[in-house]
């Protein structure tokens, strides 16, 4: 009871911040303090955001199943489309960067003939590649893909090196002595040992590719969350942008949370691990 | 009976910083099957180094080390070692690891349940079966690391200081298990330890070795039956014997660190 008690206390001390944040906010726009052209009152922003996220027509059940059109809203699609692109490009991104970083990391020719390259690629944002990602693939989903493959490629790349080269040697020498071959020695003990270090490469990853997406969005592509913000800018509907971050941040922390529970699962054996 | 250990003039060099250490000189050394061997010496007198010569990890700079008719080359499944550090792959159970050498072998999946089985009972981990190493005391993850070589059912054990950081009761408890399995099986075991009490607990025979370079510099037979108590006469006689040859090493080990410091 006490415990129960003491956990509905933390969670209202985690409101109180924003609850007084959006009361001021409400506060200003009410009072005309603030134009709400350029701040909508957080109500507005959240009567649209509903209306965003709502099917835009009347369920007509000879059109399609009710579950479709429950989902026909602009929102949905918008995040379908923007979530598609992360996820085919972060799935690109690490089948490309997770053998070529097993390679690096556990052979040394191979590492010093790759990495020059890859230190001098790397420093470089993959925002910078968006005018070559146009000259290249036109507009539309290549280019965007080809621009979030590059974010999550680095992130998973570099710690996939540095995994492989922190596996503690005690783990190989007591793998050979057991008559573990080479190929059993990677797959079965240089690969597990570093996952925590992939893991965090392919949760930073991920996250590039959400801020990658949403820029490409901006640039190359006609839908999508990032598409839909800048759209809403050039009609001045502020409580539709502020609408559409929202949404936007709540795809990322859902991203982030499903990263983590990705990473205690396949993580169970790892010591110290936050269970949270 | 030929010897299944041959080592026969064996010489370790390492450099660092450009400075030789010579960690080995003129080891000879024959081990028959089924003997318990004890390597003794204070640290840095390269017990260890020996050790890794027989296990293949650090070939000899010099001479030869036989096992079993052929010259070691690299590690194997014929010589299970057992770190001092355990050594268990974190990501795998206790299931796991001890079925490790043998899904290597590619044994059939029944015959690895089985003497995973029987492995298990035999160092009363069953109720551990499915637990992460993370989650066992260090006596219970050494009893997994025993579990993991004996599973190869190699003639040789290569034990590197196990017990040295466990408790004493734990160290007692395992010694005993130790010797039970040994006696069951009568596999070959060279065992470090820089313990003259353990040495004398457990060894047929105790080879100490001098610190740098790491010679032998006696070795002395164990007659007394087992189990063997640790307050006889016998067995103290024997001890302070023992301790006044390692102590010769220990005080030169400490004068050599005084004049070269941080030899390591």
């Amino acid at each position: 009871m006490k415990n129960i008690l003491a956990r509905l206390y933390a969670s209202l001390q985690g409101l109180l911040v924003p609850v007084i944040l959006l009361a001021i906010w409400q506060y200003l726009s009410a009072h005309a303090i603030v134009n709400p052209q350029i701040l909508p009152a957080p109500t507005a922003v959240i009567a649209k955001w509903w209306e965003y996220l709502l099917p835009t027509e009347a369920f007509d059940p000879s059109r399609s199943g009710y579950l479709a059109w429950l989902l026909s809203g602009e929102m949905i699609r918008d995040a379908y489309a923007s979530m598609y692109r992360v996820v085919v490009g972060f799935l690109v991104g690490t089948a490309l960067a997770l053998p070529l970083g097993l390679l690096m990391g556990a052979n040394d020719r191979v590492y010093r003939l790759f990495n020059p390259l890859i230190q001098i690629l790397r420093p470089i944002p993959p925002i910078a590649f968006i005018p070559l990602s146009i000259l290249w693939f036109g507009l539309g989903n290549p280019p965007a893909i080809f621009l979030i493959v590059i974010g999550a490629f680095f992130p998973v790349l570099m710690n996939t090196i540095a995994g492989v080269r922190h596996v503690d040697g005690i783990y190989i020498r007591a793998a050979r002595s057991l008559g573990a071959s080479q190929t059993t020695l990677f797959l079965r003990v240089m690969l597990p040992a570093a996952t925590p270090y992939i893991l965090t490469g392919a949760r930073i990853g991920i996250g590039t590719a959400f801020i990658v997406v949403i820029v490409a969005e901006m640039i190359a592509v006609n839908n999508g969350l990032g598409y839909r913000i800048l759209e809403a800018r050039e009609f001045f509907w502020s409580d539709k942008i502020i609408a559409g971050m929202f949404t936007i941040g709540l795809l990322g922390l859902a991203i982030d949370s499903g990263m983590n529970r990705l990473n205690n699962h396949l993580l169970k054996w790892h010591r110290g691990i936050e269970n949270n | 009976m030929p010897p299944q250990i041959h080592i026969s003039k064996v010489n370790k060099v390492f450099s660092t910083d450009g400075r030789e250490v010579v960690a080995l000189e003129d080891i000879n050394l024959d081990v028959s099957p089924g003997e318990f061997i004890c390597l003794l010496g204070p640290s840095g007198c390269g017990k260890s180094t020996l050790l890794n010569a027989i296990a293949g990890f650090s070939p000899p700079t010099a001479g030869t080390v036989i096992v079993d008719g052929s010259a070691v080359r690299a590690p194997g499944p014929d010589r299970g070692m057992v770190f001092q550090e355990y050594a268990l792959f974190p990501w795998m159970t206790v299931e796991k690891n001890i079925a490790f050498g043998l899904e290597i072998k590619k044994q059939p999946k029944v015959r690895i349940k089985e003497k995973v089985g029987e492995l298990l009972e035999m160092l009363r981990l069953q109720d551990f079966r499915d637990r992460y190493p993370k989650d066992l005391s260090g006596g219970m993850r050494q009893r997994v690391a025993i579990a993991r070589v004996l599973a190869l059912d190699s003639p040789i054990l290569l034990m590197d200081e196990p017990f040295g950081a466990l408790d004493s009761l734990t160290r007692r408890n395992l010694q005993d298990e130790l010797l039970r399995i040994w006696m069951e099986f009568r596999k070959t075991v060279v065992f470090v330890t820089h313990s003259i009490e353990e040495s004398i607990y457990l060894a047929d025979r105790i080879v100490v070795m001098t610190y740098r370079p790491g010679t032998i510099k006696k070795i002395v037979s164990v007659a007394m039956p087992r189990p063997r108590d640790p307050s006889s006469v016998e067995f103290n006689d024997l001890k302070k014997e023992l301790a006044l040859l390692v102590m010769e090493e220990q005080t030169r080990h400490n004068q050599q660190e005084i004049r070269m410091p941080a030899a390591d």
